[in-house]
């Protein structure tokens, strides 16, 4: 692997033609591996990665029906924080912002990670009682949580509606300064560059069609281009896991929901937090583009369609104009959608599932860009030890037949 | 914006119907015979379908529960069965 520093940007920059190599090979897939991880978007590149890296598994491919990190991982709007309230949420979640701290050095890549706070703003005392049992929670689970006056809001967002008939007044807030933003893309390329310089094989454009059994053993993988067999398959496919894993005759408690985000025309710097309100549900960024990232809850429609529809478009708009009135004279450039996997508790589901042989990391529902570096190191454990690591144990699923569920919806206001 | 048919009041909104579960899911039974992952099955677990499906919607206004049978990739919607008359159905 071409190690980027200093000095290979100059000399590159001062060539005529910069002769870059390619970040990853086109890799053809060889009969068989070790390790199949189907899906190839930030989980599965970063478990592929530290199979390779934690676990010396190099002989890895990756399946990926598309081209890589096209799916939900280029479609998020690439918040990271770990404001959860269930200590095993927090331990889950902070593992994955510990690794993102350290990630552009790690992959020798830069992911412009920027730990410009995440803020929740409550408008009523009600809310405010909510923020603080959350500030409570996180720092008894030892990370940052700190809670913010009305008027400590107003200086960090100076925008924020102020007008008296506002329908979501200020009333406070509650703060994680070490949440932030991160650039998508570069998550995705970032893993496939370092899990290919370990040799791991990233085939595209390989859609899985069915699988190998043999004694009830999973032994390989039909797809697109043909048998590809191991005794050992990852599945991180967020939306397409309950497909595949229906192939297999199991299924799962995930419905799959569109999910939009929204981008408009680039402005001058005007917003430097992450900020969601409990009121209207919507939250936003400025790009370091800047332009004005926006999202908010999903459509309320099963589908399986990367669209969005109207009403939820309507309703994420309204909430963003009731909280920044100024940003009505924007026009949208972008909007698009995602399909999530959301599971009932909130929660994502990472274990073994009924056939011997098969791992899934999925229902990460609204928030799956946030712990890919979690996901991958999890999963990773999983399928090279057969055995949970502590992190992932809760969230295995037979949470759902002993009914220790972890509710974030309820613990933390997820809002699906 | 799409158009769902209640079959009380017809054709409405889209906004005013509300999601519940995947049709067709029998209660097992006698309860002290089911065993907790029978019972996480019907509760939790769903098929979730590409392409056509049946659900249990409720129209929020009138109140009234219905099979929706529609198609989850295209989301063309095929027609609502009022649940009464579903389960006369599966009766005869």
């Amino acid at each position: 692997m071409e190690n980027y520093h200093i000095g290979s940007l100059i000399t590159q920059g001062l060539k005529k033609k910069p002769s870059w190599k390619p970040a990853w090979r086109k890799a053809k897939a060889k009969p068989s591996y070790d390790v199949i991880i189907i899906g190839g978007g930030g989980h599965g590149l970063a478990t592929a990665y530290y199979l390779a890296k934690n676990h010396g598994i190099k002989n890895v491919a990756i399946l990926e029906k598309g081209p890589i990190g096209l799916g939900n991982t280029g479609r998020n709007t690439t918040t990271i924080r770990s404001n959860y309230f269930y200590p095993e949420s927090v331990a889950l979640y902070d593992l994955s912002l510990r690794l993102y701290e350290n990630l552009s050095k790690e992959l020798n890549f830069n992911i412009m990670f920027s730990q410009r706070g995440m803020m929740m703003v409550a408008h009523t005392p009600t809310q405010m009682e909510i923020c603080n049992r959350i500030a409570n929670a996180m720092v008894i689970n030892g990370v940052d949580g700190e809670l913010l006056t009305a008027r400590q809001v107003m200086d960090k967002i100076p925008l924020w509606n102020k007008k008296m008939d506002a329908r979501y007044k200020c009333h406070g807030g509650i703060m994680q300064n070490r949440g932030g933003v991160a650039r998508h893309d570069a998550v995705a390329w970032g893993y496939a560059r370092a899990a290919d310089g370990f040799g791991v094989d990233i085939i595209e454009n390989c859609m899985v069609e069915d699988f190998l059994l043999e004694a009830g053993r999973v032994k390989g993988v039909i797809t697109s281009k043909g048998e590809i067999r191991a005794d050992r398959i990852g599945i991180a496919a967020a939306g397409g896991t309950p497909y595949l894993v229906a192939k297999l005759g199991q299924n799962l408690p995930i419905l799959d929901y569109a999910l939009q985000a929204f981008v408009t025309e680039p402005i001058k710097p005007c917003l430097d937090v992450v900020v969601l309100s409990l009121g209207t549900g919507t939250y936003v960024l400025q790009s370091d583009k800047g332009e004005i990232v926006f999202g908010g809850g999903l459509d309320r429609i099963p589908t399986h369609t990367q669209r969005g529809n109207l009403p939820a478009q309507e309703t994420v708009v309204s909430g963003l104009l009731e909280m920044f009135p100024s940003f009505g004279q924007l026009k949208l450039l972008r909007q698009w959608a995602g399909v999530v996997d959301v599971v009932p508790d909130s929660s994502p589901l990472i274990g073994p599932i009924d056939t011997p042989g098969v791992y899934i990391n999925c229902g990460w529902g609204t928030g799956g860009f946030k712990a890919i570096p979690a996901g991958g190191w999890l999963l990773a454990h999983l399928i090279a030890k057969d055995e949970h690591h502590f992190i992932s144990e809760p969230f295995d699923l037979n949470r759902f037949n002993t009914g220790r569920l972890i509710d974030e919806a309820t613990g933390s206001g997820i809002a699906h | 914006m799409q158009i769902f048919e209640c079959p009380f009041c017809g054709e409405r909104n889209e906004t005013e119907f509300h999601f519940l579960t995947e049709a067709g899911k029998e209660r097992p039974e006698p309860s002290e015979e089911v065993s907790d992952s029978r019972w996480a099955e019907y509760l939790y677990l769903h098929k979730s379908p590409r392409g056509k499906t049946s659900e249990i919607w409720v129209h929020i206004p009138c109140g009234e529960f219905f099979i929706l049978q529609r198609d989850t990739v295209t989301r063309e919607v095929f027609r609502s069965i009022s649940l009464q008359d579903y389960h006369v159905k599966e009766d005869d």
